[in-house]
């Protein structure tokens, strides 16, 4: 029993009824702070409990939340819910089972900064997800708990759900703006950040619907219980999303620090008819590969531990590659997705993507020239550190971590024209 | 001032400027699209990459992009440094992944940004080989012509025509590398500033398409600094010519009035002076029911001498679309007793006024770069956008400049256009539009006010009485104009440089008078306010600082006075006054000669008629709305045996043997002779060097050094290469020999650049080569000057002349005048795209009178106004004001009528003989 912290859905059935996640002691912290902390003492908490945010930059949310200027007004707070990432779906479940654990995180996040209307921005494809967080929104309403003076106090609060149109870039958070505020969801360039010139042009906190979902417990037990849970630099708990070849892929709550061993052969149950593994993407499609050596199998995940080995943690969104994994395949794979994706706004990204799906496309077929594996390598080289937001950035990482680890994929691929 | 350094080299520069704008002002060659110098930085495209260093001992630095980076003291970049000319080369290289190998065959090419950014960056070797993406274009109607495959997407189009030119029905759709340009289905592009799209865009995805019809290589033709003819703002203009036809007209940036655009009417009225309809030869009749015959010019000229040698008076009609010269010529030879306004007599009046209000009011008046910074202002009467569009195109840009405060709290620089409009969001400064219904400029505006003439410069004055009690107040004025009154002086004393934007479109006198006290009464408490007048045609101003008696005085004397000939300069007079007294008037007047370019019903009535050269054919100076005085130059020289209007006076007089000093043949000499005249035109003389002047000993080509042809282009007719036209009147030559400028280096007076070119900058971007700084003045000055120069600053006595209150007449409506951008201006209808976009005649009647008058939807009305009676469909409009009714005037169908004026208004009777139902 209680096993979970984030996914306690798993634990309690039925939590998706606000009847019974209130019986399990939901929203008793958002009461508490709303009538008994002032919005610096739930800012100075969170920061305490060394939270940082779950969409992927491991960012401190509660820095995150200091950085909105008190002579700015009014203040907003959107909860990224535009889940994306090829390989990551943890969002959704708590969105579909636990979504008061989030929608009352959303609700502290907003007293923090003392937000009175904030949003859900959602993928489009999340459509029926919209539908029932419409629900739980309406029943909070119902019930007091969201609207103006609550709990008999000055401060009012308004949630709403935004869907946007499924793309991709609408995860980079001031391209999720620009589409909140119903344009082409393009990115912007910061400076200006978000916190100071963010929705509407007033000082927004962006955070995933994860992190969120960590706050209500984190006010109710506490930022000393909180630092129990993971690592020193890492605390609290993770969903990791486990999928590729493994036996059993899925959603695995689990303290930040555990070992990439213990995921994928322990929660996992080891590779797929027991082959070699070969390498992990640790962040969805657009983590480096990380060759999974010993060492790196015993490699702690959380934020510091995993950049060390060659790729950020990001959201942690694991996919396992075996021996029967092509990498010149899987750079096709994620070429094609990044310049499926490309908002079309910056030159390098816009055309880069599209000409490295062109060339992993003719390597993948066997149909490339020796040189083309090289040039593929210089066109990743002229995108990285030169696009105007990270989805270029991103796009490449697979490609080029694919060419410098397992050069032999490829040129396998592209020897076979010359015999 | 901070000091940067590129490559070593130190600069001082503007503390929180862009790289890009300090490096293309320094004359360093940095490529870039996204970037444009009206319109700021948006860090797309990534093609301004430099190099940054921390500290002088960084060798390693990082790629910044130079249009996002501003400067700061001690900063460190490499323009030279290999990684960023290798990354730029790459940048070139994407864009060119799908970009179209047609050069040869686009009409951008040769005045191509993307030819000359890949020129600089030096790509030339492709390592792409697939299909190139692909597109359907759309039919964006008469002017543009639309090739997206062509497209880079820097997104420029779209930032201009939404964020700048307020343009609904274009925008930017799809994602990646599928992004796609244009409206959602074909149709005409509803702004009227869609022709600079044709600019704007670095390549060929928006061109000419009125030049496509004829299409010419920019190398191949010959232009002339020059000034639009199509409304009085005096945009200054670059027309270009190949074979005797104007092909083309394009921007020439003028700091104070156009900057880096052009409305559609100007850009596209061109096509006036190749039309079929042009009067290429001297024409005479016998009598007057004997037909015309085309003579010799000669023949023509003897025949004026015999009329006007046998006459006792000859009085002469000028042209609010003519020369200052022109004009000057007329009333030198018929004498400033005989001379007359070619104006409508209400224009006439109105023109005056506004001269007197000029010259009496300690005010400057606004150009239209200070409408474009002015932190507030109010319309009194005018539809900008029908009137003077580039006038609407500058207020709406006005809007922008108050919020800009609140980016630049947030430490967001200017030129930082996203960030700033995201920070701004939809705040607006203060504009208030006070006209007769509603323009395509309210939704910038704060408020509008919808009312008839004579209750819009009440409000005026009552703005006014708000802002100094002295000035004198309209009585029984309805509560909501007086809260409205109260809430605009508010606005407008709070601004910093408030503007008051009126003008002659209402023929309301005390609009004017209206318009002149809030100027006063913001100056009398000490703030800088600016008063901006649009003014009926191109030269409305010139003729009347001509000081011409009015076309009724034209009238009276040919009646009364034994009138034996009259010369009409350049003017259709059926425009201009009412046809009853027009065939009156003909029917005085033994003889009548005409001078013009375009045939019509006055050229109609001429018993000697002489071909006049266009704008595009002549020297002239015309002076526009603030009174700038601004020359244009002969593009080309007219075929057949058409002449200058003034060259032809000046044989008239020569024909007559009128005592006139030698000077007088040249043009220099002719404006000699006004100012020694008329000396408050003095700055005419200053406004461009006389004919004499030369650089290096040599005269300004017309032609580029590129010209090609030259020695083929007659072949047909003979294959000896003639001798080039000779121009004695400028210092600019017909040919492609000369002084060859090499911008910032040397390069002619800004008045005298035939068109903007410098190595390795074959488009109009150009351009920063020949400013003191991107987006600044001309070096040497920008072309023009004013005429009136603000007097003293003393108060002038208010204007006390408050019209009633409205009121309505039983049975009868006040008729107001509409305004057409394209078909109310005399000659737009004569550029076929334009004529297509004339919008159909109609009487617009608020809902509720068309009830009370027991009309619906399909009527055509029977107006009587000033015995005339028109048939006109009816069209309801919710924003004509109750007890008026809006008439579209100048389309080429209706008779001239004097407006505003009370009109009966009836349903045309049903036609008795109407089909039998079966």
């Amino acid at each position: 029993m209680n096993k979970y912290i984030l996914l306690r859905h798993r634990d309690i059935p039925n939590l998706k009824d606000l009847q019974i996640y209130q019986e399990n002691g939901g929203f008793a912290a958002f009461r508490k702070i709303v009538t008994g902390l002032t919005p610096d003492q739930v800012m100075q908490e969170v920061k305490a409990s060394g939270l940082r945010g779950r969409g992927g930059a491991g960012f401190p949310t509660g820095v995150k939340w200091s950085f909105l200027p008190t002579n700015l007004w009014p203040h907003y707070v959107v909860a990224n819910a535009d889940e994306s990432e090829p390989g990551t779906f943890k969002d959704r479940e708590i969105l579909e089972e636990n979504p008061y654990q989030f929608l009352e995180g959303l609700a502290i996040a907003s007293y923090a900064v003392q937000a009175n209307t904030s949003y859900v921005y959602l993928r489009g494809e999340f459509d029926p997800l919209a539908a029932g967080l419409d629900r739980c929104i309406a029943a909070m309403e119902a019930a007091g708990l969201l609207g103006d003076n609550l709990f008999g106090t000055s401060y009012s609060l308004r949630l709403h759900t935004h869907l946007g149109a499924g793309a991709y870039v609408c995860g980079e958070e001031t391209a999720l703006l620009e589409s909140l505020e119903g344009r082409r969801g393009l990115p912007r360039l910061r400076p200006p950040f978000p916190a100071v010139v963010g929705l509407y042009g007033k000082p927004t906190v962006i955070n995933n619907v994860e992190t969120l979902t960590n706050l209500p417990p984190i006010l109710e037990n506490g930022a000393t219980w909180y630092r129990t849970i993971g690592t020193e630099k890492s605390p609290g708990p993770k969903v990791f999303c486990l999928s590729g070849r493994v036996k059993q892929p899925g959603n695995y709550e689990m303290p930040l620090g555990t070992t990439f061993r213990k995921l994928i052969y322990e929660y996992g149950g080891g590779i797929l008819d027991d082959r070699p593994i070969k390498a992990i993407m640790p962040a969805g499609a657009s983590s480096a590969l990380i060759p999974a050596t010993e060492a790196v199998l015993d490699t702690p995940m959380d934020y510091e531990a995993v950049a060390q080995v060659g790729s950020p943690l990001g959201s942690a969104s694991v996919i396992i590659l075996d021996d029967t994994v092509r990498m010149d395949w899987l750079a096709n794979k994620t070429a094609h997705f990044f310049s499926h994706e490309s908002c079309g706004k910056c030159t390098p990204c816009r055309e880069g993507t599209y000409w490295m799906a062109h060339l992993t496309d003719r390597i993948a077929a066997g149909k490339a020239e020796a040189q083309d594996v090289e040039l593929l390598h210089d066109v990743t080289s002229q995108i990285q550190g030169k696009c105007f937001c990270a989805l270029g950035e991103f796009s490449i990482m697979a490609v080029r971590s694919g060419i410098e680890l397992f050069r032999a994929d490829f040129d396998a691929r592209a020897k076979r024209v010359e015999s | 001032m901070v000091t940067i350094y590129i490559d070593g080299k130190p600069y001082q520069v503007d503390a929180g400027q862009n790289l890009l704008h300090i490096c293309l002002s320094m004359g360093i060659n940095l490529p870039y699209f996204c970037w444009h110098p009206a319109m700021g930085s948006v860090g797309a495209c990534r093609q301004c990459a430099v190099k940054q260093f921390r500290d002088e001992n960084d060798t390693r630095g990082r790629l910044v992009m130079a249009c996002m980076t501003p400067a700061v003291e001690g900063l460190r970049i490499s323009v030279q440094d290999p990684q960023a000319v290798e990354f730029r080369a790459s940048i070139i290289e994407w864009l060119m992944e799908n970009h179209p190998h047609d050069c040869p065959v686009c009409d951008e090419g040769g005045e191509c940004h993307l030819q000359d950014m890949t020129v600089m960056t030096g790509h030339t070797y492709r390592h792409y080989r697939w299909k190139k993406r692909t597109f359907r274009n759309q039919n964006l109607g008469p002017f543009i012509n639309h090739e997206m495959n062509r497209c880079i997407q820097c997104y420029r189009c779209v930032r201009f025509y939404r964020g700048f030119a307020g343009g609904r029905d274009f925008d930017a759709f799809s994602n990646h590398n599928t992004v796609y340009f244009g409206r959602k289905t074909d149709g005409v592009l509803e702004s009227e500033f869609s022709g600079n799209l044709v600019e704007v865009c670095p390549t060929g995805v928006f061109t000419d398409k009125t030049f496509r019809k004829h299409y010419t290589r920019k190398w191949d033709l010959q232009t002339a600094p020059s000034v639009c003819v199509n409304c009085s703002l005096g945009c200054n203009t670059t027309p270009g010519e190949r074979y005797g036809q104007l092909r083309r007209i394009r921007n020439r940036y003028n700091f104070n009035v156009n900057g880096y655009f052009l409305c559609d009417r100007g850009r596209y009225g061109y096509e006036f002076v190749n039309s079929d309809r042009r009067i290429r030869q001297a024409r005479l009749r016998r009598n007057r029911e004997a037909a015309f015959e085309s003579v010799a010019p000669d023949e023509g000229l003897q025949r004026i001498k015999e009329i006007v040698k046998k006459s006792g008076r000859t009085i002469g009609i000028g042209s609010p679309r003519a020369s200052l010269e022109s004009n000057f010529a007329l009333r030198t030879l018929v004498g400033p007793e005989h001379f007359f306004s070619g104006a409508t007599v209400k224009d006439h009046e109105l023109v005056t006024e506004a001269i007197k209000i000029l010259r009496d009011i300690p005010s400057s008046m606004a150009s239209l770069h200070e409408v474009e910074t002015s932190d507030a202002a109010l319309v009194l009467g005018e539809d900008v956008n029908n009137v003077a569009p580039m006038a609407a195109y500058a207020l709406r840009q006005s809007v922008r400049c108050k919020p800009q405060a609140i980016s630049q709290k947030l430490k967001i620089s200017d030129w930082d256009d996203t960030a700033a409009r995201e920070a701004v969001q939809d705040q607006k400064g203060p504009l208030y539009l006070a006209t007769i219904a509603d323009t395509r400029l309210d939704d910038m505006a704060t408020r509008t006010f919808h009312a008839s003439p004579q209750e819009i410069a009440r409000l005026g004055f009552a703005v006014a009485h708000q802002i100094s009690p002295t000035a004198p107040q309209p009585e029984n004025l309805d509560s909501a104009a007086l809260e409205l009154s109260k809430m605009i002086a508010q606005d407008l004393k709070d601004a910093e440089s408030p503007v008051v934007v009126s003008g002659c479109s209402l023929e309301e006198k005390s609009i004017l008078y209206a318009a002149a006290n809030v100027v006063q009464a913001l100056r009398s408490i000490g703030k800088p306010a600016r008063l901006f007048l649009t003014l009926p045609e191109s030269n409305s101003l010139g003729l009347e600082l001509l000081e011409p008696g009015s076309l009724n005085q034209a009238f009276a004397i040919a009646r009364e006075d034994n009138v034996e000939a009259a010369i009409i300069l350049e003017n259709d007079l059926y425009r201009r006054s009412n046809p009853a007294l027009l065939e009156a008037f003909f029917k005085s007047i033994p003889s009548v000669i005409v001078l013009d370019s375009l045939d019509n019903p006055t050229a109609q009535k001429a018993d000697v008629l002489l071909p006049a050269a266009t704008f595009a054919e002549s020297d002239g100076t015309l002076v526009n709305n603030e009174s700038r005085a601004q020359r244009y130059f002969q593009v080309f020289v007219p075929q057949d045996d058409i002449k200058e209007s003034w060259v032809w006076l000046r044989a008239i007089g020569d024909a007559l043997g009128q005592e006139e000093p030698g000077a007088r043949k040249t043009f220099d000499g002719l404006i000699a002779d006004m100012v020694k005249e008329l000396p408050f035109l003095a700055p005419v003389q200053e406004i461009s060097p006389a004919s004499g002047f030369r650089i290096a000993g040599a005269k300004i080509p017309r032609q580029p050094h590129r010209y090609s042809g030259r020695t083929s282009m007659h072949a047909n007719v003979s294959v000896h290469e003639p001798q080039p036209p000779q121009d004695p009147d400028s210092p600019l030559s017909f040919s492609m020999e000369g002084f060859l400028a090499e911008p910032p280096i040397e390069q002619p007076p800004a008045s005298l650049i035939p068109e903007f070119w410098a190595p390795g900058w074959n488009s109009i971007q150009s351009l920063n080569k020949f400013q003191e700084e991107v987006s600044g003045p001309l070096i040497g000055g920008d072309p023009g000057k004013r005429i009136i120069l603000p007097p003293d600053p003393e108060q002038a006595a208010y204007f006390d002349e408050i019209p009633e209150p409205f009121a309505s007449r039983a049975g009868e409506l006040l008729l107001a005048p509409l305004y057409a951008i394209y078909g109310s201006e005399e000659l737009s209808i004569h550029t076929p795209g334009e004529a297509q976009l004339t919008p159909p005649l109609r009487l617009e009647i608020n809902p509720r009178d068309a009830q009370q008058f027991n009309l619906t939807g399909e009527t055509v009305l029977q107006v009587s106004v000033d015995s005339q009676v028109f048939e006109l469909p009816l069209h309801i409009s919710a924003s004509i004001p109750e007890g008026t009714a809006g008439m579209i005037c100048g389309l080429p169908e209706m008779p001239y009528v004097a407006l505003p004026a009370w009109g009966k208004v009836t349903p045309k009777p049903v036609n008795s003989s109407t089909e039998n139902p079966g």
